[in-house]
């Protein structure tokens, strides 16, 4: 990921808004990053911090109004925001596809798995119907369904939480994305369906150098599969660091929090059975705190924090921060 | 003597069908487990979802009314109470639900709710009430200003905050934590874990805590045990649990867990398939489908859970 190579997706300044009776909501609020070909970045935070709206930004999946969505979304130079529709659908499920995070709902129960894996096919590579579902059957052949033949004939329903997983990402890589946005691929699943799915994304990334934006909020799938990190606090970037840098040298108190109020197996014998805490909650997106987003939560709060919202301190190459005390 | 002991409990749920609903089959969601909780400690029950782990607590309580066995609560064997006896013992044996926005009821406040437990149980005046309801809201971390607010007013960690409120109502020596923290987002989760272990602590409680995070139960559980398909197939002190697994199901497990730590890399023991209904559950051994170690006896015979010293128990024929 040196300075040399071009990034694949590039975002810049990206304000996602959606307008309410309340007034605007601005659920992504000024973001910035880049993604490298072929690599994992982990985009990281907690519910409401604005980590799915910013992939539903990029693949524009959000009906405008009342969403707003404003900035620069590069993709191999290109910036999306200012492609037409038809544009954009030549781009979606082809060169970018989504991963999403309930394989319980983002399936159409009424078709066939084949019918809609083959759909992006028949659509982006001008496959006839008979030839897009030999290709289904491929796909699912790759992401080890037994019986794919027959799997293909049925219906959703008949898949188990683990199967339907492995259906929307053969779906996602039908058309060889270059880019994958994978939302939460793995929260909905049990432990030993995810070690099989984080496996199976791992291998599919390694044989097809397809770059992956994972956005989770559990670090331990972060640690084990991206190779960088971009943290998000109520709608911003507070942090962004190399995997082993974040974990080993965290620098925004958020981080820090975050890191230290997951439990560990292992750890409690060296900490004690008190974890880590954040107080109080992540602010609603129509009561933004004045300043840093984090200040009334932080236990560093310095007085600036209150009343100026900290600058992004750029400490190395894909290490910054956004924090008063780093300034 | 121990706090609560369960012994063979059964739980199987019938399966209707056809048009006469006559029962076809039979969905084996508990199928023999045995176990006792002690004095002040926390023993961690873990399984991947439909293992049957919530049907285990919930049995206890008899929410959910067992098809046999034995448990035995304050000397008296639960399953053979009348309703009136039943109801006085759950004053003693609470439980916390996993969904803090559908276990509470939305058309009453947070004073009414707390206070429920305490009308139903004690003859004790409205201020009395009123003074012991904003005890135990300052208890789990709650302004008793806001006990007029109804639920929907609060976010999901103060609300498992006021389920816990409710369970502490009547001062139980035993609260069964079905899935308390998995709703919640990671930074809340942490408070929530903090507080019931400080309030252990405080009160001499003992937990039945039933997770599918397996970095949650080990950070709160004394011992735990490991259930698979209606059964224990292990149980152990947290640190021989953790440290040296001997079932093959809890070393598979345990190697999916995702470390925290990306310094760190495994060999993960990924198992092949999903897990097998309990309608049709496999002969023998029921892990045998999925074991990497599966030996000829394993189909035919069904392993009994034995002791392997220092209170490790394990349900294999390795």
């Amino acid at each position: 990921m040196s300075a040399h190579t071009k990034p694949l997706l590039e975002i810049k300044d990206l304000h996602t808004r959606f307008h309410t009776l309340d007034g605007a909501v601005k659920a992504v609020d000024g973001i910035d990053f880049e993604v490298y070909p072929g690599e994992t970045l982990g985009l990281v935070g907690e519910s409401g911090c604005g980590k799915s709206v910013t992939a539903l930004s990029i693949l524009q999946l959000l009906p405008c109004p009342p969403a707003e969505i404003q900035g620069r979304i590069f993709f191999e130079g290109k910036n999306l925001l200012d492609l037409g529709k038809e544009e954009v659908r030549k781009i979606r499920g082809n060169d970018i596809s989504m991963i999403f995070q309930e394989p319980m709902t983002s399936l159409n129960p009424v078709l066939r798995i084949g019918e809609q894996i083959s759909e992006a096919a028949k659509i982006h590579k001008d496959m006839t119907r008979r030839e897009a579902w030999r290709w289904a059957v491929e796909m699912l052949r790759m992401v080890q369904i037994p019986g794919p033949g027959s799997r293909s004939r049925q219906y959703p329903h008949k898949f188990s939480g683990g199967m339907r997983q492995r259906a929307m990402i053969a779906m996602a890589l039908s058309c060889n994305p270059r880019l994958i946005l994978a939302d939460e691929p793995t929260t909905a699943l049990d432990v030993t369906i995810q070690a099989q799915i984080m496996t199976l994304l791992q291998g599919l990334k390694d044989d097809f150098k397809t770059a992956i934006v994972l956005i989770t909020h559990d670090l331990g799938v972060i640690a084990e599969m991206a190779s960088r990190v971009v943290v998000m606090y109520a709608g911003k970037v507070v942090e962004e660091a190399p995997i082993k840098e974040l974990f080993k040298d965290p620098r925004h108190p958020y981080t820090q929090g975050l890191l230290g109020s997951i439990p560990v197996i292992g750890r409690k014998e060296r900490t004690g059975r008190r974890l880590q805490e954040i107080p109080g909650i992540v602010p609603g997106p129509l009561e933004t705190p004045l300043g840093c987003r984090f200040h009334p939560r932080c236990h560093k709060v310095i007085n600036r924090c209150c009343d100026q919202e900290p600058p992004m301190i750029q400490l190395a190459e894909h290490r910054r921060v956004s924090c008063w005390l780093e300034a | 003597m121990s706090l609560l002991e369960v012994k063979n409990l059964k739980k199987y749920f019938p399966l209707k069908g056809g048009i006469l609903s006559r029962t076809t089959g039979q969905v084996r969601a508990v199928d023999d487990v045995s176990f006792a909780l002690e004095h002040g400690e926390t023993l961690g029950l873990v399984g991947e979802s439909g293992c049957g782990k919530t049907t285990v607590g919930r049995s206890i309580l008899r929410l959910i009314e067992p098809t046999a066995g034995q448990i035995t609560f304050k000397d008296q064997n639960l399953l053979e109470l009348e309703r009136e006896e039943l109801r006085k013992i759950r004053a003693s044996l609470q439980i916390i639900f996993q969904d803090p926005f559908s276990s509470l009821d939305p058309r009453m406040n947070v004073g009414q709710i707390i206070a429920e437990p305490l009308r139903n149980h004690l003859k004790i005046s409205r201020t009395e009430i009123r003074d012991r309801v904003a005890y135990l809201m300052e208890r789990v971390g709650l302004h008793p200003e806001q006990m007029r607010r109804y639920p929907h007013e609060f976010s999901g960690g103060q609300r498992q905050r006021i389920g816990i409120a409710r369970a502490l109502a009547l001062n139980p020596l035993a609260i069964i934590c079905d899935e308390p923290v998995s709703a919640l987002d990671v930074s809340i989760q942490a408070q929530v874990i903090n507080l019931l272990a400080q309030l252990q602590e405080e009160m001499n409680l003992s937990y039945l805590f039933i997770a599918h995070d397996l970095s949650v139960v080990e950070h709160i559980s004394d011992r735990v045990a490991v259930m698979y398909l209606g059964r224990i197939v292990e149980l152990a002190t947290d640190k021989a649990l953790y440290q040296n697994p001997l079932h093959p199901y809890s070393r598979a497990l345990l190697s999916a867990v995702p470390i925290p730590d990306p310094e760190i890399r495994r060999k993960k023991i990924v198992l092949q398939g999903d897990v097998p209904s309990p309608i049709n559950p496999p002969s023998g051994c029921s892990f045998h489908t999925r074991c990497p170690e599966c030996k000829a006896v394993c189909s035919r015979q069904e392993p009994t859970l034995r002791d392997m010293g220092d209170g490790h128990w394990v349900a294999c024929h390795r």
